[in-house]
Formats: C-alpha cells, structure tokens, sequence
C-alpha cells in the first residue's frame, strides 16, 4: 500500500479497497462470483489448511473458473473442533472437518454445479441429521458477540488493504485528528475497558498513569507472551488480525506520549511472528508507523521482542526485564511499570486482546462499548474453549453471560455425554468452579469471589474421569517449572505444595497433609513476589474448597474417585469377562490367572497397577475401583 | 560426545552479529534474539558460540549463561536428529496427553529432555501447541501428530527411521 | 517528608525511605535476611527475594516487603500482627526446610544470618520437609569455597561481584527450584574471571561463600620441628582483630596480635609493615623514573592481587602501565628467604613464611607460579584475620588480656606510612610522602594528604612537588576501578599515579576480615584506627626506616637496582576477557 499521508487519504483508501470486502459483505446466494476463505490459523494449519488452499487454487483454475471464484487465508473462525473450516461467500456456507481431498468436490460440485457439499457441513449434535449450512444459524456462534475477533474469519490478515477496508486505522485517525491524548484515555476510561491479560485493571486508568509521568521517553509494549497452558486467544488475533494490535498500540502511544514500541512475543508462535512481522511493514511502508503518522506530529515505531519460554515472563516487570535482555525476574511493585519500566522509563503494557478492543473503542465510542457486558465489567472476552467439551475451541463472548450458557449452548455440552465435573478458569493462577456456580454470569468479580479468576481466557472443562487432587497437582508442577526461582515462597513453598499432593495422589496422605496445604496456601499468597507465584496456590485451595470430598477420598479412604491415581488403584475383572486371555497376554507383571473361556482374576499383590490389562479387554470387563 | 560447532555456523553467527549490533549500545536487549539465531543456526548453544556473544554484545559470559539457562527455549547440548515433543499443556493433559508422554518414554528408551546416545530422538514436554481441538498432540520435527491415543505412538515413531526423515 | 504510621506510632520519612528505613527510625525491628545496604561503599542490594521482612500494609491484598516498599503518605503498617508473624515464620521455615541442619560443623556457626534469624524467631520445629538441593561444592579455587547447598538466594554475592566489583564471575542459573548462583557453563571457580577479592564471602549470610581453611595446615606447620617459621601481619589485620574478641571496633591491637602469634610458636613475629615500607622505596624510584626519563604514566599500584588479577583479565592491553612492584606480601617472603635467611644462618628450605591477611585473593597470590624464590615459593601459607580468630581460640588463648608484644627485628620495623596501606588511599599518600622528598630534596612538613582518605570511591588530588603538580588519583572497589581505568583507556583523563584496592575501602574491608554484617560503622572506625597508628609513629615516611636503610646498605645496593629488580618486582600476563 502506498502512503497514507493524512486522514483524508485513509478515506480515500478504504474506498478504494471496499471492494476487496464486496462479497463478503453481500448476502445473497445468486453472486456471479464467489470468493473463499480457508481457516488459516494453527490449529488449522496442523490439519493440513495450507494444502486445502493450494489444492483448491488448482482445482479452481482446473475448472476454469479462475475468473469466477477465488480462494485465500483469513483468521482463525474459531471453531476449532471441526476444523479446518472453508467459507464460502457470499453464499453463507461454512464447511468443516475439510480434508485436502476435498478441494475438487468443492470447486467441481459447489463453485461449478452450484450444489453443497451435504457431507461437509456442520452437523446438529442435538438432532443428528440436521445439516447446518450458515455460520449464525450454528449454536456455536448464536450467542457469541465477536469484537476483538471481530476480523479473524472475515479478512486476509496478510492484507493490510482488507484491513483499511473493514474501517482499518480510522479509531486512530479519529484520535491523530480530532482528539487530544487526554481525551482518547478519557474515552478509554469511559468505555470501562478492562485488561484481558489477567487482572483486569482498567486500561484507561492505566494509561492515565503513565501519561502523568514528566515528558521524555516512554514505551508502549504489547504482552503477547501468552502462556497459559491450553489457550491461544492472543495468538489467533495476532495471526487473524495484527493490525487491529498494531492500531491499538498506536492509540495508547499516542494516549501517554510514547515514539517506541514492543511487541514480547513467544518464540514458540511462529506463524504469529510471521503474519505481525508482515503487517509491521505493511504499516511502515503506509507511513502508519514511523514519523508524523498521518501527517501529524506524532511519531511511533515498534518492533518484535521474542520470549523464549517462560511462562513468568507475562508478568509485566518480568517482561521488561526479559525485553532487556535478561532473565525473566519480576522485581517489586511499587515502582508500576507506568512509572519505572523499561530502562527505568514509565512504560505501559496491555496484552493483545485488550489492545485489540481498543480501535473499535475509538472508532465507535466509549457508549457503545460499556453498553456491552455486565455492570462491572463491560466489552467481551474472548476465552480458549478446550479439554472436555464437544465444541472445543475459541470464543468471544458478552461479559455477564453464563457458564452454563457457555459449556452447554455454544460448547455443545460434555464429551462422551459424561457428566461435567468442574470449569478451569485462569490457568495455573485461577481456579476450579464446580457444577453448583454453573450459573454464575462471568465477570473479574464473580470469578474472583469464587476463588477463580478471569486470567487470559483459558476455560478448561474436566468431567468424571478428571481427578482435581490430580489437576490441582498438574497445575503446581506447571508453576513449579515456571517459577523464577527468586523468591522463597514460589521457589520452595510450591515445590513442598506439590510434595504434599504427590503424597496425597500415592496414598500416603494425612488430616494433617491438608492442613498443610491450606496454611503453606495462604502463606505464599501473601508472601510472593510476583502475581505467579502468589497465585500458585489457586488451583489447590479452590479445589480443596469445592472438591472436598475428593481430598477426603483420597486421605482418609485412600480412594480415588475419579479412578486416576494410579497408587490408589484396584483392579478388578468383572463377570462380564469371557475368558479370552487378552489381558493375561499383555500384563506385564504376569500377575493374572485363569483358565480359557473363564473368569480370570487379577492378583493385587502383584498387580502394579499400569492399566495395560483394561485397555486390552475387548469387552470392558477390566474396572478400577 | 557433542560436536565442535562449525567454522562454516560460526561465520554464520558473525554474520548476523555484524548486522545486529546498536549503535546506540543497548546490545543487551539484543541478546535474547542472538541467542535464538545462534541456536537456529548451531541446533543449539555450544559454548564457543555463546563465548563469541558473549565478547561482541560485550555481556558477560556468566549472564548470558544466566539468561540461557533461565529460558526453556534454550539448550547448551545438542539435540537428536528427531525432537518429539508432546504437548502437556491442560487441554491435552486432561485428554490423557500424560499415557502418551509415558508411552513416548518407554518407547524411546529416555526420559522427557533427554536425548537418546545415538542423538537420533530428544523427547521433550511443551505446554499447549495451541491445537487443543486436536488433543493430545505430539511433535515431531514441527510435523503435528493429534487425537493420538497410545495405540498410535508406534506406527508414529516407526515413519522415523533412518534414511528418512 | 512522608508522615505514615507504623504499628500505630506515626512517622516522618522522606520520600525515598523504605517501611523499613522508617521503622528503624521508630526502633522497630523488622528481621531481614537478604537486605543489605552499604551506603557508603555504594552497595544496596535490595533483591526482596527472601520475603523475611514482610509486613502487613493496609489496603494491600498480599503482605510487603518493608525493605523494598517505598513509604507513602497516610500508610498503616504492622509489623508484627499474627498474620504477619505466621508468614514471617512460615518463609523462613521454607528456607530451613531446604538448608543443611550441619550448624554445629558449619564453617560459619555462630556467624551465621541465617542461624541467628532461627534463634531470633525461636524456630523449634520446621513444618515442612522434602526435597533438597544437592549441588557439588566448587573447591577449585585457591582462596574460596562455594557451597551452594547453603545458598538462601539472597543475591548479595551477585550484587557484589556484578554490580560492585564489575568482576562478573557470577549469575544466578536456571530457574524455579533448580535456582543457584554460578559460573558460566558451571566451570570452576578457578577458571573464570574470579578474582578471589572475597568480597562475595563478606556479604555472604551463611556458609555458602567461605574462605579455603588453611587453619589444619597452619598447625601442622606449626608442629613441624624441623621449620623455622616466620609470620608477618598486614597492616588491616591489627585494625579488626579485636572486634572478634568484643573489643570496641577501632582499636588496633597491634600489641596483642604479636603476643599472640608468638605464643602460638612462631619462631619469629614480623610485620608486612616492614615490606610495605620497602615497596614505597621501589615504587617512588620507579615512579620517579618514569617521571625523569618519560616513561608509561600513569603508574598504577601492584599491591592489591585482586586488582591485578582484575587488570590482567579486563585490561591486558595496559598491561604495561602497572608499578611491576611486587606486593608488600611477597616482597617480605623473598626478603626473608634471602636476606633473612642468610643473616640468622638458616637453610631457606627450612623457613615457612606465613602471612596473616585481610585477604581471600592473597591466598590466590602466594600460589601464583611465578612468585617463587630460587624455586622455593615466597609465601608458604596464607590465613586470613578470621582464621587466626579462630587458631586463636583453638589455642586457648585469652586474647584479652595478653600483654603488648614486640615485632622481632629486623622485620618487624615499619613507619606510619606502612600502616596507611591498609586503607584505600594510603600507599599513594605514603608514595607521595617519599617522592615529595627525593624530588625536591626539601622535608615534607605536612605529611596527611586529607584528599586521599574516606570510602569515596574515586578520589583525586592534584600535589604540588617542586615545580612539578602531580595529578593522582584512588580508587577502591573494583567497578570504580574500572571507571578509572577506562578513562586513562580513552585518554580522557591523564594522571601520574593512581592507586587501586580491590575492596571498598581498602583492606580494611578484606574479604578475610571479621564480617561487619552490614555495619558500615565498622568499617569507618577501622579506618581511623589505621591513622591513628600512623599519626602515633614517630618515622612516618617510609625511607626514613632505619631497617630498610641497612637492607639496602648491606644487601639489595640502590633502589632498582639489578638485585632489588630480581627479587622484589615481576611481570604480568594476559588472561581471558570473559
């Protein structure tokens, strides 16, 4: 794109691109031409997304039907469970589970005979038979309100001209050419846009801080070291739609009087460093970052800083330290960030959702966005959807909406048809919700005052076979390695936390063992040095709070319901056992007897409890208790 | 026994360091970058590379060997020639990725961040690939293996012989 | 000024203090453990990473540490509410819980921060156990122990030898619970950039740095008949001993150490004192060389072996600026296996020197290969003022009430200009004591060259000589060192002589001295009682010593001459940067 020296020519711009969007946006079924957009985010990437694109450019030129119909990447639609996905415009249809050898079938029987392909589509599975053509009429997406995804699904993000077309950089030309700073944090502030990294401190307030700090050097930083085991909501925005980040960034510099920028990214996400990496010279070469940006007197640059995997480093001082190139060790609040930051200059640091809010804040006002969600907190979050749910994958929804409406409307309920048994939320620093608080309408407060929180937006559903001594011991494990190792609590309390649990998980647990967690708990909550470590203990005493019983089980019984921990383990072969000796052949510690077309029995003394014989049961006759 | 870096990698690595170096003398907030292009170059971090570093962004040899143990990413041993990873993050550790992980071990004869001594599998954990979808998942050589179940793991690992790759 | 209230007693603070600077100010004790702040040595470290000093802050979701939390106008702090207590205790419980039990046999038993924090919070039982760290400890080094099993992370040591020292031998590795603070690669000590200063072993609060025990061999030598053993003491050694017998810091006891030392069984007692003497005699004439025939200026001081260390690894391309003066230490070894020897008619196969030192990196120095007499090594064995506390209380003897001895002659002589050495400043004030003669020819009436002195750590001073201003410069503490010289580096800056200490503040702060345990105080009345020992003597220019006059009358010939430049100077060799 060439350069865009001022508001006018951003207009002009965006008309001048409106077309690329003409079809996208047109909503019939009779268009001479058709376009198609191929899910390229990772998750469909792994699934072989690249090959369906190329083999669908060459099926289309195959047809000859180059001049009628074309194909390219957009962002990731979300729907990940069924992935990948193909879209086609403007006909509304939405393909899923497609296969590379798919492409023909499509181009031959939809783009030439104009005839679905039935076996493509989206399937009911509350009424199994009931194919689904479009994206809205899918539960998946009824109640979902897409802002910060708003383009993952809908443009190329490799374009930054489907980016200026869909009202791309106008929430900054808004600010560059009609607002003061102060008015855009007033505007911010107003709109009660919260952080989505975590917290959820209000952004506006935040940038008001920094803005308060004496003229000179400052720096914007974009936190997209998104860590949190099991979500990728960051990620799928970075790589369905940099820009709007980039926007967001611009604005917030502008905002507290930032020229530098950074954006900590994980090394790990390298189609995300990809897609940015591209977008920031789109928009350096469009003169939208660099000096006097649209022909104001505001200049900003940014570049790209790798995280190299450690999870600490998403805590903000740890990030900036990292940014300087050392180790990833948070150092004490006070001084904020916006105050001291990097090289001991006020810095701000929003994560990647929050920044991706920001130009649709701007562009459409403060009213519109607080006018979404619940009381408290206002906009949508967007959560990573994954473990034991039938619709696995990424979501935006209004705050204030319930879990319930969550796991069992757009998640499509439990795997298997099994029962829910509890709702991770916020990562290794959150907690576990039992059934009970299904009900419970989801915002920073309600989570928190359930001794969960909000976090980035990972929702990790667990049923039945899930045991939470063991999930809570899954979580400390993670912080233990993740734990900077500068302070004690985090260093050695988590470490003898877990010890505890290990304990608890081999049966050798004690009434006193629980008490431990409670109080070695609450003692790194209120010792730790930094946000990981004081939450670390989260997992286990939300558990312990709500799965009670289960830590009883394990203690005083020496019993695992939910049949995972091994040491706890007995098997057992049922009546329903035919005698076919598959189990007696694959024990690895010869400690099961009987004869052929009998009952066999399994000798506990020596059963060392791996498992191997229940897997080989053609008839399911192997249980736990 | 680990090999001695090429002369051909080193140039390389002074290549890149030419080009990298501020003038402004924040080198140090470049070194993290250095780190991961040496280690895209070496494979990993032998110490003569980490020495060159060291001199030419003028950080002392003890921090930067601070920083690369810090970060997971890094790793000062040379790896195999096949790196299975097998994501444990929460969704696919709640789909059982943790049999997969056991199954990997006993199938490769080493324990999670080993390599095997003929340096032809390294397995190592890593927390949520991002295609919780497609949980469990596993690895190898960046090629994506997912809703493995341990019945898999073999068929998986036998495409990884030598010969091929 | 902030006013807040700490356990409801209101407070001024300024703006910058910490809760804990202003709970200090009220008389409340709020225990810390990796705090240390050593204002005048320009030494803070304030890592917050052991959270022994949390306390409970209105308003705040979790506790704060006071060491680190700034005071903010209206603030309510408790120090010890039941919250705070139980943390306090359960933290440093976690700390135990992986901490070696070996009290009774530690290196630093009865000095020990952590030991005493137990005792002061009456710890009797540690509620949590489990695993440990089991690191190999590094006795690679010739003047240091790293024993990281007993490492509480306090950071002090990296503060010090990174930000202080500019050494950059250390960093902390890895992270989580495999957390350690180490070498590059984890190589041993000894082969990296260390320069056994010590100064990580000063502010080290538990045994996890300690000096190299050479107390076994000392009484083996001791025992052997057939040595004759000779001792000499540095100067800083008498400024500190006493404090290890409750004797008020500052009072030197010069007198009681020789009585000591000679009742220990030492064949002869004699004083480093007489060599420092002995090193102005060939440090001025090779000063005034290099002034006379314009030679390398400026000329830098060659006494401290951490700082030439230092120079070696970190300057190699000066390394021609250096005095190649030998250090006082090893000036008397090769004196008294020469000199000595022969006038008392001994076999100098069967003389032991030992040296008592304020210092770790003189350990390291009377190993280095080079400093070797007719292949006998200068300096046998080095003890540091701590190990002689302790060989001290071995033997039984009531330190306090021992009478005043007498150095023995000839090596025990020295004048005020020798006691100055043990604090930064002092040889260049006792060079310029003895050059300001020989040049001019005239008497120097006023010998104090106030400039020089205090914990500044780069100080200057321009002296008039004759015709001739003499621009000189100090530095202590080895990050200043490095400033200075890479301002000679560059050019920047042009002097003619600068003196360089490793430690802060000279030798009196040697990381083989008494710990002050964060007392700067300490350190200042050392320093004073150093110049009042001068001010007490009545030669106080070093060649005003008769001794040193007869050694070169009967022995050596000129200042710099061929026998003086064999026995009493050396050379420098370049080491790796990094």
């Amino acid at each position: 794109m060439k350069k865009i020296a001022s508001y006018a020519e951003l207009n002009a711009a965006r008309a001048a691109c409106k077309p690329l969007l003409a079809l996208r946006e047109e909503n019939t079924r009779s268009g001479q031409k058709r376009e198609l957009l191929v899910c390229g985010g990772t998750g469909c990437q792994s699934s072989e997304s690249a090959a369906i694109l190329e083999n669908l450019h060459r099926e289309i030129l195959a047809a000859g039907l180059a001049d009628k119909a074309s194909a390219q990447i957009t962002g990731c639609f979300g729907f990940c469970e069924k992935g990948p996905i193909v879209k086609i415009f403007p006909d509304d249809v939405f393909y899923t589970e497609v296969k590379p050898e798919d492409a023909r079938e499509i181009v031959e029987s939809h783009l030439r005979d104009n005839a679905v392909v039935r076996r493509l589509l989206y399937e009911d599975p509350a009424h199994p038979g009931v194919l689904i053509e479009r994206q809205s009429d899918m539960n998946f997406y009824k109640k979902q309100l897409r802002i910060a995804l708003e383009n993952c699904g809908r443009i190329n993000p490799e374009l930054i001209e489907e980016y200026v077309a869909a009202e791309g950089y106008q929430g900054l030309a808004r600010c560059l050419d009609k607002m003061t700073p102060e008015e855009v944090i007033k505007e911010v502030t107003d709109s009660g846009l919260s952080g989505r990294g975590g917290a959820g401190f209000p952004t506006g307030v935040k940038w008001a801080a920094a803005a308060a700090q004496p003229e000179g050097k400052k720096y914007m930083v974009c936190n997209a070291d998104e860590g949190d085991p099991g979500a990728f909501m960051d990620r799928s925005i970075l790589e369905g739609d940099p820009h709007s980040v980039i926007e967001g960034m611009l604005i917030a510099a502008y905002a507290f009087g930032a020229d530098q920028g950074f954006v900590y990214i994980r090394a790990e996400y390298p189609l995300a460093i990809r897609r940015l990496s591209l977008a920031v010279e789109q928009a350096r070469a469009a003169g939208l970052l660099g000096r006097n940006i649209l022909g104001s007197s505001f200049s900003f640059d940014l570049e790209l800083k790798y995280g190299a995997g450690a999870f600490v480093c998403g805590e903000e001082t740890a990030l900036l330290r990292s940014i300087e190139g050392g180790r990833g060790e948070p150092t004490p609040k006070p001084p904020f960030p916006a105050e001291q930051g990097l090289w001991h200059k006020p810095t701000i640091i929003n994560n990647v959702e929050t920044l991706a809010n920001v130009p649709k804040i701007l562009r459409r006002g403060a009213g519109w966005f607080s006018g979404i969600g619940s009381e408290k907190s206002k906009g949508t979050k967007v959560f990573a959807l994954a473990g034991k749910i039938n619709n696995v994958g990424l979501v935006e929804v209004p705050m204030g909406i319930t879990l319930r409406e969550i796991i069992y409307e757009i998640g499509g309920g439990i795997k298997n048809g099994k029962k829910l048994k509890a709702v991770q939320t916020g990562g290794p620093s959150g907690g576990c919700i039992s059934e009970e608080n299904m009900d419970i309408k989801i915002d920073y407060q309600s989570l928190s005052s359930i001794g969960s929180m909000m976090g980035s937006g990972g929702m990790i559903v667990m049923d039945e076979d899930n045991c939470m001594v063991d999930i809570a011991k899954f979580y400390l494990e993670f912080t233990m390695d993740e734990s900077c190792g500068k302070c004690t609590p985090c260093r050695v309390g988590n470490l003898r936390l877990h010890e505890i649990l290990d304990e608890i998980t081999k049966g050798l647990g004690t009434p006193e063992h629980l008490e431990k967690l409670r109080s070695l708990g609450q003692i790194i909550q209120d010792t730790a040095l930094c946000a990981l470590g004081q939450t670390a203990p989260n997992p286990v005493l939300s558990t312990m709070r709500f799965f009670s019983q289960e830590y009883d089980a394990h203690v005083y019984e020496k019993r695992c319901p939910a049949g995972v921990c091994r040491e706890l383990l007995d098997f057992f072969i049922t009546e329903a056992c035919i005698g076919c000796g598959k189990c007696l052949k694959n024990c690895p510690a010869s400690c099961i007897g009987g004869e052929r077309k009998q009952r066999h029995v399994i000798d506990p003394g020596a059963c060392i409890k791996c498992g191997t014989c229940a897997g080989a049961c053609p008839v399911k006759a192997i249980i736990r208790k | 026994m680990p090999q001695s870096p090429q002369g051909e990698d080193c140039k390389k690595l002074a290549a890149f360091l030419d080009s990298s170096i501020d003038s402004s003398g924040r080198n140090e907030s470049a070194l993290i970058k250095t780190l991961y292009e040496a280690q895209r170059i070496f494979g990993y971090l032998p110490k003569e590379a980490v020495f060159l570093i060291s001199e030419r962004l003028n950080v002392a040899v003890s921090k930067v060997y601070g920083v690369i143990s810090f970060y997971s990413f890094f790793t000062t041993k040379p790896k195999g020639r096949y790196q299975v990873k097998v994501c444990l993050g929460t969704a696919c550790f709640v789909r059982g990725a943790e049999k997969i992980a056991r199954e990997l071990e006993s199938r490769l004869g080493i324990k999670l961040g080993e390599t095997s001594l003929d340096r032809k599998f390294s397995l190592e954990s890593l927390r949520c690939v991002g295609a919780c979808g497609l949980a469990p998942v596993t690895l190898v050589n960046g090629k994506g293996y997912g809703r493995l179940e341990v019945k898999d793991i073999g068929p998986m690992l036998e495409q990884y012989t030598d010969g091929k790759s | 000024m902030v006013t807040l209230a700490i356990n409801g007693k209101s407070v001024e603070a300024p703006e910058n203090a910490t809760i804990l600077d202003a709970a200090r100010e009220l008389d409340i004790h709020i225990p810390t453990l990796c705090h240390l702040d050593l204002h005048s040595l320009k030494m803070l470290n304030k890592a917050a990473t052991c959270r022994v000093c949390m306390v409970e802050v209105a308003g705040r979701r979790a506790l704060a540490p006071a060491c680190s939390t700034p005071v903010a106008p209206g603030m309510e702090v408790k120090t010890h509410s039941p919250r705070v207590i139980r943390a306090r205790r359960g933290v440093v419980e976690l700390i135990l819980s992986n901490h070696p039990k070996s009290c009774l046999t530690c290196p630093k038993n009865t000095q020990c921060e952590l030991q005493s924090l137990a005792a002061e919070l009456s710890i009797t039982d540690i509620t949590y156990t489990g695993k440990m760290s089991s690191h190999k400890a590094d006795k690679s080094s010739p003047a240091l122990v790293r024993d990281m099993n007993k490492c509480v992370l306090c950071r002090r040591c990296e503060t010090m030898c990174n930000e202080v020292q500019t050494v950059n031998a250390l960093s902390a590795v890895n992270r989580g619970f495999r957390t350690t603070v180490g070498t590059a690669f984890a190589v041993p000590l000894a082969e990296t950039t260390c320069v056994s200063c010590g100064q990580c072993v000063a502010v080290c609060p538990t045994a996890a740095l300690s000096e190299v025990n050479n107390i076994p061999s000392l009484w083996k030598l001791l025992g052997d008949t057939e040595k004759f053993t000779v001792v000499q003491t540095a100067p800083a050694v008498r400024a500190a001993l006493g404090e290890a017998f409750g004797l008020p810091p500052g009072r030197a006891v010069t007198g009681k150490l020789v009585s000591a030392l000679r009742l220990l069984g030492f064949d002869r007692v004699f004083d480093t004192n007489f060599a420092a003497d002995l090193t102005i005699m060939e440090e001025a004439a090779e000063f005034l060389d290099r002034v006379k025939n314009g030679g390398r200026l400026p000329i830098l001081t060659s006494c401290c072996p951490g700082w030439v260390k230092f120079f070696e690894h970190q300057f190699s391309d000066l390394l021609d600026v250096p005095s190649t003066c030998k250090s006082p230490q090893h000036m008397f070894g090769v004196i008294a296996k020469t000199y000595l020897a022969e006038k008392l008619g001994i076999n100098p196969k069967k003389m032991a020197v030992v040296s008592v030192m304020p210092c770790l990196a003189k350990k390291y120095e009377a190993g280095r290969p080079e400093l070797t007499v007719n292949g006998l090594p200068e300096v046998d064995l080095v003890v540091t003022t701590r190990e002689l506390v302790r060989i001290i209380r071995d033997a039984g003897i009531n330190f306090n009430s021992l009478p005043d001895g007498e150095y023995d002659a000839p090596l025990g002589a020295s004048t005020g200009a020798a006691d100055i050495f043990g604090i930064s400043g002092g040889v260049l004030e006792a060079a310029l004591r003895t050059s300001y003669e020989w040049l001019t020819g005239a008497t120097l009436e006023k010998v104090d060259f106030e400039a020089l002195r205090g914990f500044a750590g780069i100080k200057e001073a321009s002296v008039a000589i004759g015709e001739m201003r003499v621009k000189v410069a100090v530095a202590s503490g080895l990050g200043n060192a490095r400033k200075l010289l890479e301002s000679v580096r560059s050019g920047e800056s042009a002097y003619h002589a600068i003196e360089i200490m490793a430690c802060p503040g000279g030798c009196i702060d040697g990381g083989g001295q008494p710990y002050h345990h964060g007392d700067v105080k300490v350190l200042e009345k050392r320093m004073q009682a150093l110049l009042s020992e001068d001010q007490g003597k009545k030669l106080r220019k070093a060649h005003e010593n008769p001794f040193i006059k007869s050694l070169y009358a009967d022995f050596l010939g000129e200042h710099n001459s061929r026998l003086a430049h064999k026995l009493l100077h050396t050379g420098y060799v370049k080491r790796q940067k990094m």
